[in-house]
């Protein structure tokens, strides 16, 4: 009987190690295991990519619909190449959307905001996104703004 | 002058000398032929004692870790007006270093140091040496059960201690300071991620226990048989494997996140 506790108690104690390593990975890393492999890939070309990493979210209207892939740099035009995987069902981007680097509130991540367009064909596996807008960085604003000053 | 030089390096070749000691107990314990029929009621009874009997002091030191982690960051992230981050911040230091770090130096205080004192009972009463006289290998029968229960055990006290401490510091943010719950997850899903930081911590724990584990059973095994010399060893046990968890984990932390 003594010799039976024991082994309950240790089974349940690996019970538990289970449990938590499965908390961990759903509850508190966000884990899903359907959602990663799928989607297409879309280009952007920007000027300046301030602090987008990769794995940052691409989202329309504050939606994720994707994650950036890959960033290089284009050698022939020498601007940042951002490559985009789109989950699969979302099918309905047009051509002439835009994107926008966008910072998460003040102080937050940056991410790439879609702002839809108006054309009936939608964005393929491969096609680039022509209008773009670069992030925002400080240091150039304060130049410009101080330029703006100086000049008046 | 020489008297010095000498001191010096007997004292050297000593360390060296129980480091080769150490490493040959490991490899005598671990590799052999397998024999699961006999080990596997010795593993089970050492993981009762290492690994169950731990998870009282793990559960509410994880539980009060977590509830300082979620006031403190509160109180300074509301000057910034970003307390919804409260909820990565608690869960992004537990994962990341307080749960390997903190359950590793509890491990090797209340496992690690009874492990010691219990094979050097063991060595002091000549018990391991009957158990040879007898034609049983102590290393097999006594050490690589605590060997494994140990280097078992503490990965999963480590996740416990996250999710306790994770769950501590969401009841004293959502529940009692009434961070938006929605915010509190959503922030801590986005920005701790399963390869990057659970595994990482997980193999961190893994790393720890199978350090603290073997210098408790070699310090264990290789003190001087006298009342002192277990007393000792219990001492050297739980200081030499609080000082190894906090270097393993600068080196662990600088390879894994540290971009070297």
């Amino acid at each position: 009987m003594r010799n039976s506790t024991i082994e309950i108690g240790v089974g349940a104690f690996m019970l538990a190690g289970v449990i938590a390593l499965l908390v961990l990975a759903i509850n508190v890393s966000g884990l899903s295991l359907s959602q990663q492999s799928g989607g297409y890939k879309v280009y952007a070309r920007f000027d300046n990519i301030g602090g987008l990493t990769g794995r940052a979210k691409v989202s329309l209207s504050g939606v994720t619909i994707g994650e950036v892939s890959a960033i290089r740099i284009d050698p022939k035009r020498l601007m940042a190449e951002v490559e985009m995987q789109i989950y699969d069902g979302v099918n309905y981007l047009s051509v002439d959307s835009s994107a926008q680097i966008l910072t998460a509130g003040l102080l937050g991540e940056q991410y790439i905001g879609i702002t839809p367009g108006f054309e009936s064909d939608v964005l393929k596996e491969g096609s680039f996104i022509q209008d773009t807008q670069s992030a925002l960085v400080l240091e150039d604003l304060v130049g410009k703004f101080l330029f703006d000053k100086v000049s008046k | 002058m020489l008297n010095f030089l000498q001191m010096l390096g007997g004292k050297t070749l000593a360390r060296v000398e129980a480091f080769g000691r150490s490493g040959q107990l490991l490899v005598h314990s671990l590799i052999a032929k397998p024999t699961p029929v006999k080990m596997f009621p010795l593993l089970i009874k050492q993981l009762h004692f290492v690994g169950v009997l731990s998870l009282i002091i793990i559960v509410v030191s994880g539980l009060f870790i977590g509830m300082v982690l979620g006031l403190q960051g509160y109180t300074i992230l509301v000057d910034y007006g970003s307390e919804q981050a409260v909820g990565q911040m608690v869960a992004l230091s537990l994962v990341r270093e307080l749960a390997p770090v903190v359950t590793a130096l509890l491990f090797a205080g209340r496992a690690g140091s009874a492990v010691t004192a219990e094979i050097g009972l063991m060595k002091a009463t000549e018990q391991l040496a009957s158990y040879e006289m007898i034609g049983v290998d102590p290393l097999r029968r006594i050490v690589a059960p605590r060997l494994w229960a140990g280097f078992i055990s503490l990965p999963i006290l480590t996740a416990v201690f996250a999710v306790v401490g994770i769950w501590g510091g969401s009841l004293v943010a959502v529940d009692w300071l009434g961070i938006y719950p929605g915010s509190f997850w959503a922030n801590m899903q986005a920005s701790v991620s399963f390869g990057d930081d659970v595994l990482n911590g997980v193999i961190k724990s893994l790393v720890f226990g199978f350090v603290v584990i073997w210098i408790a059973v070699f310090q264990g095994y290789d003190c001087v048989p006298t009342s002192d010399g277990i007393s000792q060893a219990t001492t050297r046990t739980v200081v030499y494997a609080s000082l190894a968890v906090l270097g393993l984990d600068f080196v662990l932390t600088a390879m894994m996140f540290g971009e070297i």
